[in-house]
């Protein structure tokens, strides 16, 4: 008895906690321990029970739905948690544990400051309430009630140090382009709702749309959704709203609000609309190739830490869409297996990217407070200062870069294995250009790795670049115990895809009907997609096989130990007879990605200036020499500038209807009534 | 499947692969000599190509074919053009690319393209050259693609030619080949526009005292 | 059960002979390039008495290096050392190939890049930094040439396993493929540049600001620069096997039997030193290239490959 009601009593627990954690806050301004004692804790057990949930609704298989007297008198709410909500749950409440556990630590630099503590807790519980509502809900209504909710309290969020015009701004595009996708999701509903019989999702599922409608709700879904998420064009916010949010929240956001917009296409195109058709999958898969080179290019000229974090979240949202697209191609030609092995592929990615991306925001926040410093060429050598933040920053950066034995490498592998099977595709074309994109993603993949090389490399390794961060402190208990969990977990889904992937079979199969149990059928051991033959993955051996090695390289050092020869010695680096090299002599971050910048120059708006102030009568020995980049983002003056100027044109054209003359406006009048004295007949 | 084919006729297909390479390497040349290297080389494979076309469909005239492209486009044309290079003396210049990667980027679409659009033709036909035709087609359009991206003479005379040869090679691999007559006319016309091509270019050189084409803007009357 | 243990067992050997051959296969490149040079080559076995050399000697840190540089080359030798378990050298069919296609041969080889370009960076040089940024670009660049040329292998064999892909290949005989022969020429291109030979980075310079590889372990010394060293000789070994045997696979042993594993033996050692041959060829005739022009020389190779999935798709499918 007590088991039928488990569900529901943890789904309870889990809103209260949250909507708790933001109410206690109210009284935080005056009371700062409440932030750490209360409000933190709280949204740590709304974490704890989202995730409970989620588990038992995604491996239990069980769904379980109740009507919330909420909402207007004769329009209740549904509430549904179903397999693929139970995933998107327990994403959120990995993410809000983690952090929890940050917080109490991190915001303990607003205590003292200007900005309301009471803003920041409440405005944080309620963006957790509105995610988890999102996901839970089983209505139009709801959801876009829901929906709402989650996009101004993350306003309020970025906004939150708004002594800085510049964060101001970013917090201003980032609401712009919040409601503009809020306004194309209602659209896309109101496309489903028109022809259905109701609001609720059931009713939105029967409807019966022709390929015209549908086609049109998934252009408006595509663009909802791709908005709040990050797809190319529509990504400008992401890179000015993430880095500006206090750390912990560029987590939230980066790690599970964009999960939250994934969760809402797939639940629009796979389960709502239902029958995708593949050249929506193509468009979508060209759409997302460009996003993630677009994304990681961007990201590898970035040199301040958060925003370089930001458009490798666009990347990744890029990659996972990728294996939609692939999905629906396959779903749409009739090849049902394959469709659901894209899928896999994009959820399993959609799993990864919280993991690493949350790792690498708490990460980069912990080293934002300890060094005070946001620019990565102003630091170096924190691997000595911060030794725990720097093991797990360098486990998130393995993970981002898609290396065995870790997670990232798991779904990279999985959709290019999805990527492959275009053999089975009687479309020629297809199969040519399902290839292409494949390369695309394997060449942002391996930038993704070098930019990751480069923001090791500058900010943990080599030497300190300016005197304050040589001062650099470790982060507290509580950030480093976050880190390690999500560490942890990036290493413990690396090495188990099986396990993942049978959990993953439920969310399919209530989806789409489809499972692939071929991945599992030989055991534990051996991630099979779509036969042994084919390809086969054993990570748990490919661990051992590091392990292993490693050991093996063990016994040759105590071979070599009684000889004597083992011993290390320090000394002073190799200078090459110039004399001591100085902590200026590093290569900065924008010199790594200098190579990288000459050859994709097109595709960069870069504005570089070097001034040299020459010795009179020495032309090459200059007496000073300044360097300047910037890397403006090229969407802003391809897409955007020409949009604003149409809109300018038009608004011009029809404000020539005001033209001030009081004649003119009772004519106005006039005209009208008589127009519809004539209809009326 | 392709192992159960004969071995003169998966010569035949790989042949056509090194054809539509030679292409995409004619795109993406600087040099002068090089491109007129590349473009005799062309004319060697679709020579070869030629041959072994008519060892397998016993077509013996395709043997006279290949030998005259052998003698016109491997041998005459490329010395033609090599002599009116040294003797204009820009055997050294670099008729440079824009864009390169853009322009092999386009290419490869366009090689997707003609696949799409000979489809239907691919499955009419019954002998086994007729997954070639796309690949002609291709070889054409790239040539075509040759002629607009080059700023040069010289570089839009060599597209011209291995438009020529994509025309011949689709020929080769359609029908086994054009009436005797036909073909004859169409060499004899190709090497009378080599000739007239190079009078040509020292006319220009004359008038413009250069072979960049975009400076033929100069002969347009306009109010400026 | 039995057959199962001698599989595990001729995996394990097939591993140490990779291991123990791989500086005989460098020393072999470098007798030919002397030869083609006029010069006197070192013997043959010069490259293991440098590496007993090397982990006699002091082993020497700068002092600002962190535990990661102390660690990386641990790493660095331990994931290249895992490829080449998973390379079939003498027998095909192996357990040890399922672990990993080639995808994941490529994580492998990424990993080790991974650890190398941030020990390179760790030290605070600019040498260092110099060598990562470059061997991070190249191989970035090198990354869509080698998945095309390895989708254009997919789609012919249906997998990415190794062991089937080159069962495949044996079971089809001799046959000209336009997509197997541009497919390789791209795979020599590429693994010309991820190897760190001429024309992308020459070996055996000793001019800091030519380097690429030797820019990142230039602090290595001892028991450290052994096993950097060690792993990169293992690396062009087993691109020189995986070419060798995916496009040439005849002669490879398909079963556990003492006569056919002698044969394999015989097969791979030919093959190699035609390799090996060919590769001192190139390395003679080419020049080493600018940085700024190796990304025309991986147009090259992305041309290349993708030719061979056009032809693929286009003359090969009826």
């Amino acid at each position: 008895m007590l088991y039928d009601n488990f569900l529901p009593i943890m789904l309870a627990l889990a809103l209260a906690g949250s909507l708790g954690s933001s109410l206690v806050s109210l009284l935080a301004d005056r009371r700062a321990w409440i932030l750490p004692r209360l409000a933190f804790p709280l949204l740590g057990m709304a974490g704890i029970f989202s995730l409970a949930a989620g588990l038992v609704a995604m491996i239990n298989d069980t769904t379980f739905s109740s009507q919330l007297p909420l909402g207007l008198p004769w329009l209740h709410w549904h509430l549904r948690i179903d397999p693929l909500a139970g995933f998107f749950l327990s994403l959120i409440g990995i993410g809000t544990l983690a952090t929890s556990l940050y917080g109490p630590g991190y915001v303990r630099e607003f205590h003292h400051g200007p900005y309301s503590l009471a803003v920041l807790g409440l405005t944080t519980g309620l963006f957790v309430v509105g995610m988890q509502s999102v996901v839970l809900a089983d209505d139009a209504f709801a959801f876009m009630v829901a929906w709402e909710i989650m996009s101004l309290s993350s306003y309020f969020l970025v906004v939150y140090q708004h002594q800085n015009a510049a964060n101001r701004r970013a917090a201003f595009v980032y609401l712009l382009m919040a409601q503009v996708g809020g306004l194309a999701i209602m659209l896309s509903f109101g496309v489903l709702v028109g022809f259905g019989s109701g609001i609720s999702f059931d009713a939105m599922r029967a409807a019966p749309l022709n390929l015209t409608w549908s086609s049109i709700a998934f252009a408006l879904g595509l663009l909802g959704f791709g908005m709040k998420a990050g797809l190319v064009p529509v990504h400008v916010w992401l890179p000015e709203a993430h880095p500006v949010a206090p750390s912990h929240i560029s987590a939230l956001m980066s790690g599970v609000m964009l999960k939250v917009a994934v969760y809402g296409f797939i639940r629009l195109v796979f389960d709502l609309i239902g029958t995708p058709h593949w050249g929506w999958g193509v468009a979508l898969l060209i759409i997302a190739s460009i996003t993630a080179l677009f994304g990681v290019l961007y990201a590898l000229m970035q040199h301040d830490l958060k925003r370089l974090l930001a458009y490798h979240s666009i990347e990744n949202i890029g990659i996972i869409f990728i294996g939609l697209g692939l999905s629906i191609i396959f779903f749409g030609t009739g090849h049902p297996l394959l469709g659901t092995l894209g899928l896999v592929a994009a959820l399993y990615h959609t799993l990864n990217h919280m993991l690493f991306k949350s790792l690498l925001f708490l990460g980069a926040g912990a080293v934002l407070q300890g060094s005070r410093e946001h620019d990565m060429e102003r630091m170096g050598g924190l691997l000595a200062r911060m030794p725990w933040t720097g093991l797990f920053f360098l486990i998130g950066c393995i993970s981002i870069s898609a290396l065995p034995p870790f997670n990232g490498f798991v779904s990279e592998w999985l959709t290019f294995q999805t990527a492959l099977q275009v053999v089975n595709l009687d479309s020629g074309v297809l199969r040519a250009v399902i290839p292409i994109a494949a390369a695309i993603l394997a060449l942002t993949g391996a930038l993704a790795a070098a930019c990751f090389v480069k923001v090791y490399g500058v900010v943990f390794l080599g030497q300190p670049r300016t005197r304050r961060v040589r001062r650099s402190r470790e982060a507290k208990r509580g950030m480093v115990l976050a880190q390690a969990l999500l560490a942890s977990l990036c290493l413990l889904f690396g090495v188990l895809p099986t396990a993942t992937v049978t959990a993953f079979n439920h969310v399919t199969q209530g989806l789409t009907g489809h499972s692939l149990s071929v991945a599992t059928a030989h055991g534990w051991l051996w991630l099979t997609p779509i036969s042994a033959d084919t390809a086969s993955y054993g990570a748990p051996l490919v661990l051992l096989g590091i392990l292993l090695a490693l050991g093996a390289w063990a016994i040759v050092y105590l071979f070599l130990r009684p000889r004597g020869h083992a011993k290390m010695n320090r000394g002073e680096t190799w200078d090459c007879g110039f004399g001591p090299p100085n902590a200026r002599m590093q290569y900065t971050a924008s010199a790594f990605a200098m190579p990288i910048r000459r050859i994709f120059a097109p595709l960069l708006r870069l504005n570089e200036t070097v001034e040299r102030e020459l010795r009179p009568g020495l032309p090459l020995e200059p007496v000073q020499l300044r360097h300047q980049l910037h890397v403006e983002d090229i969407t802003w003056n391809w897409f955007y500038a020409p949009v604003a100027r149409l809109l300018h044109t038009t608004a011009r054209r029809v404000s020539r209807i005001q033209t001030g003359h009081l004649r003119h406006y009772l004519a106005y009048s006039f005209v009208t009534l008589i127009l519809l004295l004539w209809v009326i007949t | 499947m392709l192992n159960q084919l004969p071995l003169y006729q998966q010569a035949i297909l790989t042949l056509a692969a090194m054809i539509l390479f030679s292409s995409f390497a004619l795109l993406a040349q600087n040099r002068v000599l090089a491109m007129i290297h590349v473009f005799a080389w062309q004319g060697l494979l679709v020579a070869l190509t030629t041959t072994f076309v008519a060892y397998d469909s016993g077509a013996h005239h395709l043997y006279f074919s290949a030998a005259l492209t052998v003698a016109l486009k491997v041998l005459f044309i490329p010395w033609l053009l090599h002599r009116l290079v040294r003797r204009m003396g820009i055997d050294r210049e670099m008729h440079e690319v824009g864009h390169p990667a853009m322009v092999l980027m386009t290419a490869a679409a366009l090689v997707i393209f003609c696949y799409y659009v000979a489809q239907p033709i691919h499955q009419l036909s019954t002998s086994i050259t007729r997954n070639t035709i796309a690949i002609s087609m291709a070889v054409v359009v790239l040539g075509l693609l040759m002629l607009i991206t080059r700023n040069k003479a010289v570089s839009q005379v060599i597209g011209f030619m291995s438009l020529e040869n994509g025309l011949f090679f689709a020929a080769v691999a359609a029908t086994n080949g054009m009436p005797m007559v036909v073909e004859l006319g169409i060499a004899f016309d190709v090497l009378v526009a080599a000739v007239i091509f190079g009078v040509f270019f020292f006319h220009i050189r004359d008038s413009i005292d250069s072979l960049d084409v975009a400076q033929l803007n100069q002969l347009a009357e306009h109010d400026q | 059960m039995n057959e199962d243990l001698n599989a595990w067992l001729l995996a394990l050997v097939q591993t140490g002979t990779f291991v123990l051959l791989a500086p005989l296969f460098s020393g072999w490149v470098k007798r030919v390039k002397c030869w083609l040079q006029n010069r006197r080559s070192p013997s043959l076995l010069q490259p293991y008495r440098d590496l007993w050399r090397l982990f006699g000697k002091e082993t020497l840190v700068s002092y600002t290096a962190s535990p990661l540089f102390r660690i990386a080359p641990y790493i660095i030798a331990g994931s290249t050392l895992l490829a080449a378990a998973v390379v079939p050298l003498l027998a095909v069919n192996l357990p040890t190939a399922a672990i990993a296609d080639v995808i994941v041969l490529a994580g492998f080889f990424a990993l080790a890049r991974f650890f190398l370009a941030l020990a390179g960076m760790d030290v605070g040089t600019a040498f260092g930094g110099m060598g990562s940024s470059r061997e991070m670009t190249l191989s970035a660049l090198a990354e869509p040439a080698m998945l095309i040329a390895v989708f254009t292998l997919a789609m012919v064999a249906s997998s990415t396993n190794l062991s089937t892909v080159i069962n495949h290949t044996l079971a089809d005989g001799m046959v000209l493929r336009p997509s197997f022969l541009f497919a390789l020429l791209s795979l020599i291109l590429v693994a010309m540049a991820e190897t760190g030979r001429i024309p992308v980075d020459n070996p055996a310079t000793h001019l800091e600001l030519t380097m690429i590889h030797e820019a990142m372990i230039l602090e290595y010394s001892g028991r450290h620069l052994a096993l950097v060293e060690w792993a990169a000789q293992l690396k062009l070994m087993i691109y020189g096997v995986l070419i060798a045997n995916i496009f040439f696979p005849w002669g490879i042993a398909t079963h556990l039997n003492g006569s056919v594993l002698f044969i394999a033996v015989a097969a791979i050692g030919i093959k190699l030193l035609v390799l090996g041959t060919a590769l001192a060829l190139g390395e003679s005739m080419l020049a080493k290239m600018r940085l700024f022009r190796v990304p025309a020389f991986l147009t090259l190779a992305l041309t290349l490959a993708l030719i061979g999935l056009l032809s693929h798709i286009i003359l090969e499918v009826n």
